[in-house]
């Protein structure tokens, strides 16, 4: 009964639940459907309130973990381990908050095959909050695969006109990625005898040339799903062609399951790689700020543009973590956040534009403001918070990141360069132009087609869909000292950890 | 090693001695069972093979040698005798709705397929060169029967005389193998090989290693290793769908029963010269076996590609044979996977019969465009087998692979596991490929009612799934069967 009552347990599988009611509705009650599926997300998400309850912000380690042993034979040293410490437990609030929101903007948008959808959308929910909470590498890596089979489905069947190609390669990109991790994940259980991330990190003692190589199988299949320049090619299909809920997740979770697999893995397992690697990791990712950005502005398509512009944000989460101070990493672990909120929200607003209108051109808009004041006004404020804004959520997490790398580039940190954060900064401001030029095609100037004066502006269902998100971004933005708190001492953990690698390879 | 009365010697292989005698009793029993009446063979066949099924678990944990050391009851030869068993069952099954639809039905069929279980089971328990040649020719002459049992149509006559020939050709590679072999140690028992190999009294180490080489490539021509693959496409396209699902798994996973068993008695001590032909034949048949199936229109000639790719992946766990201390691991994880294999094999291989129609019709990749919403069941059944074969988790298919890949590195041989990986990455595009095509084109796809068919593929994908996560006792049988030592 303990294996089953256990909140991790519980708020992993309680989805599955929903697919088992889902299964014995017809097709024909799409309603039906859709409010089992609200309700079991809603109902997941107070489970997972119920685990920030009992988390305790104070301790460093893995908290309320579930460990049994799993596969035993010939061995093998399996387990199946489930926890929670401060770099998941925020990622798995996000998980459960943006599930309910997202199924809510499917209420009239999916109308096929609505039965289908929502158990894919659920399975999805059940793998993305495992690989969150898995502490094993081997139950890691089964969470990991399969969250790519549901959203392969969500944008197969229900994407845009080039939805098989997409989906494909998406599928193909992530997986390229993930199989060098497994051969590194096997070679971790065969010499270190453990698939238990802790006690891989306790154990330590792997050679540094070997840590490199390790590091660079675990960095390749994290900068895929990041996506990292310049492995970024399959996530502007994925995106463009995906439908408005399957982009939402996308981006703000699958994309934060990449930047998780650094701070979780990467960095702890293989410290002296990661400082060794940093300065490497610390460009690719200055890059990708600047590419996405420049690519973001010349966009003629809005979701195209929130597409890349999430290159350019992730560029910062990584910036962020491979500045490898508390800053930094504290700073990007709440970008991952700030991230989902503010390009979910652009998603979902880019979604219901395009439910009107059946275009997402900027050209065919203009003057918007004066027909849909309400969602000119929530554009505006979510907007604003992308690019960074005092006050808003971005700008606490790129300011964080911004003074990390910083850092980092003092006489002995990591990168040993200010060029880093320099050219990282130029890309706020780059951030700034493609937004605001956005927003400008969009909703000012005259009205230029006739089309668009019969829009009608958002109903009640739309509002509720985007007020508990707008909610967090004024609250991250106005008083962040909550969510720093809940990972600032497993942050610091991880930097204990760096810091003793790099005494270790002082001479 | 006892001396026994023959008496004893047919107890001790009892499951083998049991079902090789109640299919000569079918033999007769079809001559007084009016065709018309399609129900008592296959019942029949059903009720040998599930004796045979018990009479293999009692023998669990036993372990006795027979005909002077030509056979042996061990774990391995029990784990397969079990498989092989149940084989048979699903083939009976398959083959229930499938020669009916077909207009086929004719109760030889059943007859034949056991005397090849048979064939397959002596094969795992053979300890004697002779006996191995005797039992591959068992278990394959009622293949190329059954291979031909669609005349007069022009492909499965083809497809029986090109599986014979080339069969025939195999066989004579293995015979002469074991000729040199015996040239060079003065017997054909594996016991008396490991003497002569340990005890120095080799009486030609050249000869041993031309011999050993040649009887890897008479059993690659069975499992369908690349370069002794080019039979296995025409094949299994041009037998009946009944006979090809059979074949995929009962001669390849006895082919590779064989070569455990030699390979990891007799010829360890050669492996420095065999390891790297392992791996060059392990490279290539994983990636030409991936590679032309991405070419593939048909659906029969792209599982026919992807059976060879898994040969592949299996003989890829077969090259660290020779290290001390690996032994268990290569052959716990080989029988692992060849059971997931044997369960995405099979039901994969149902799906397609429950779309074939007669003349050829319903085999192209197009007619499975729109089952996602015509027959959402069958669809779902054969995602779960692509993801499985692909070694996508959760799926048995990736515990497998998972374990393959496991044995190849701890062997210390990373840039074969590289390979390997690199190719599941190729195999998983054209394995999505039915998969988009079921469930993201429209389309009227036909299928058969086959009540059977449609439950082997149900049974088989939630097998598929289930044993990922409660593959404990799999784990422990598959890790238990072992070979006995001489």
């Amino acid at each position: 009964m303990d294996f089953l009552t256990h909140p991790l347990n519980v708020v992993t599988f309680f989805p599955l639940l929903g697919v088992l009611v889902i299964l014995f509705l017809k097709e024909e009650q799409k309603n039906t459907i859709r409010w089992v599926a609200l309700i079991t997300s809603l109902i997941a998400f107070g489970i997972s309130l119920a685990v920030l309850v009992q988390f305790n912000a104070a301790n460093p380690d893995l908290q309320m973990s579930i460990n049994l042993p799993w596969i035993q034979v010939a061995g093998w040293n399996i387990h199946y381990f489930l926890a929670v410490d401060g770099l998941s437990i925020l990622l798995l609030m996000l998980t459960t908050f943006l599930t309910p929101i997202s199924i809510l903007s499917t209420w009239t948008a999916i109308d096929e095959r609505v039965k289908d959808f929502m158990i894919f959308f659920l399975l999805l929910e059940v793998g993305m909050t495992g690989v969150f909470l898995a502490q094993d590498l081997f139950l890691f890596y089964i969470f990991w695969e399969f969250t790519l089979v549901p959203m392969y489905f969500l944008i197969g069947i229900w994407g845009g006109p080039q939805r098989m190609y997409a989906a494909v390669k998406f599928f193909l990109y992530t997986m390229a990625g993930s199989l060098l991790m497994l051969l590194a994940i096997l070679w971790l259980g065969i010499n270190q005898g453990t698939f238990s991330v802790p006690e891989l990190i306790a154990k330590g003692g792997i050679p540094a040339d070997v840590q490199l190589w390790l590091f660079v199988a675990f960095a390749l299949a994290f900068a895929i799903k990041v996506p990292m320049w310049p492995l970024h090619s399959w996530l502007p299909d994925a995106h463009v062609q995906a439908p408005t809920a399957g982009s939402v997740i996308l981006a703000g979770v699958l994309l934060k399951m990449g930047t998780y697999g650094f701070i979780r893995f990467n960095i702890p397992l293989f410290p002296q790689a990661a400082v060794k690697a940093a300065p490497v990791m610390a460009a690719l990712a200055v890059i990708g700020i600047l590419y996405g950005a420049a690519v973001s502005y010349a966009q003629e398509d809005v979701k195209k543009l929130v597409a890349y512009s999430s290159i350019s944000h992730l560029g910062f989460v990584m910036l962020g973590l491979f500045a490898l101070n508390e800053q930094g990493i504290q700073g990007a672990i709440l970008q991952m956040i700030n991230h989902g909120l503010s390009t979910g929200a652009l998603f979902l607003l880019v979604g219901m534009i395009y439910e009107r209108r059946h275009t997402r051109i900027m050209d065919k808009f203009g003057g918007l403001w004066s027909i849909m004041p309400i969602y000119g006004a929530l554009t505006l404020i979510v907007s604003l918070s992308s690019m960074g804004l005092p006050g808003l959520n971005g700008f606490v997490g790129e300011f964080a990141i911004l003074l990390g790398a910083w850092g980092a580039g003092d006489a002995g940190g990591v990168l040993g360069s200010h060029y880093y954060a320099g050219f990282a900064a130029i890309g706020v401001i780059l951030a700034a132009v493609y937004i605001l030029f956005m927003f400008q095609k969009l909703f000012l100037g005259p009205i230029t087609h006739e089309e668009n004066k019969k829009l009608s502006d958002l109903n009640w269902r739309e509002i509720i869909t985007l007020v508990p998100l707008l909610i967090l971004i004024f609250w991250i933005g106005l008083y962040p000292k909550p969510f720093f708190g809940l990972m600032a001492p497993a942050v610091g953990k991880v930097i204990a950890l760096v810091h003793g690698a790099v005494m270790a390879a002082l001479p | 090693m006892t001396l026994n009365t023959l008496g004893s010697d047919f107890v001790i292989l009892l499951p083998l001695t049991f079902l090789l005698g109640w299919a000569s009793l079918l033999l007769l029993v079809d001559l007084f069972v009016p065709q018309e009446r399609q129900d008592t063979m296959p019942l029949l066949a059903v009720l040998g093979l599930v004796a045979t099924i018990v009479l293999s678990i009692m023998q669990a944990g036993q372990s006795a040698w027979a005909f002077q050391g030509m056979a042996v009851v061990d774990g391995f030869s029990t784990f397969f005798n079990v498989l092989f068993a149940i084989s048979g069952l699903v083939g009976v099954a398959l083959a229930y709705d499938y020669l009916r639809q077909m207009d086929l039905a004719r109760n030889t069929y059943y007859t034949l397929l056991l005397f090849s279980v048979g064939g397959m089971m002596l094969m795992s328990a053979a300890t004697d060169l002779i006996v191995i040649f005797l039992a591959l020719e068992l278990l394959s002459i009622p293949l190329y029967v059954l291979s031909g049992f669609a005349r007069p149509k022009g492909e499965s006559e083809e497809a029986a005389l090109k599986y014979f020939l080339l069969g025939a050709f195999a066989s004579g590679f293995l015979v002469y193998g074991i000729a040199l072999v015996f040239g060079a140690t003065g017997t054909t028992s594996l016991a008396g090989v490991v003497q002569a190999v340990h005890g120095g009294a080799l009486l030609n180490p050249m000869l041993f290693i031309i011999g050993a080489a040649l009887m890897l490539i008479g059993l690659g021509f069975k499992v369908a290793v690349v370069p002794f693959h080019m039979w296995t496409p025409d094949v299994y396209q041009g037998a009946p769908t009944a006979v090809t699902a059979f074949m995929a798994l009962g001669a390849k996973a006895a082919g590779f029963a064989a070569l455990l068993r030699i390979f990891l008695t007799a010829f360890p001590q050669v492996s420095a010269d065999l390891t790297p032909v392992l791996w060059v034949l392990a490279a290539l048949t994983m990636f030409l076996g991936n590679v032309v199936a991405i070419a593939q229109r048909n659906i029969k000639r792209m599982l026919a590609y992807s059976s060879i790719a898994h040969a592949g992946y299996l003989l890829m766990a077969l090259v660290p044979y020779g290290q001390q201390g690996l032994s268990g691991d290569v052959s716990a994880s080989l029988l692992f996977y060849l059971v997931a294999y044997a369960l995405s094999n099979f039901g994969a291989w149902a799906v397609v019969m429950v779309l074939e129609r007669q003349d050829d019709q319903g085999l192209g990749l197009d007619d499975y465009a729109g089952l996602g919403s015509k027959s959402p069941f069958l669809a779902a059944c054969m995602t779960v087998f692509m993801l499985s074969f692909a070694g996508v988790p959760p799926t048995l298919g990736f515990v497998g692979k998972f374990y393959l890949f496991r044995t190849v590195l701890q062997g210390g041989f990373v840039w074969l596991a590289i390979i390997g990986v690199l190719t599941s990455l190729i195999s998983a595009y054209y394995y999505l490929r039915v998969v988009v095509i079921m469930y993201m084109r429209d389309g009227d796809p036909q299928t058969h009612p086959a009540p059977w068919l449609r439950w082997t593929a149900g049974v088989m994908a939630a097998g598929v799934v289930a044993l990922t996560f409660f593959g404990g006792p799999l784990f422990n049988w598959a890790s238990q069967a072992l070979l006995t030592a001489f």
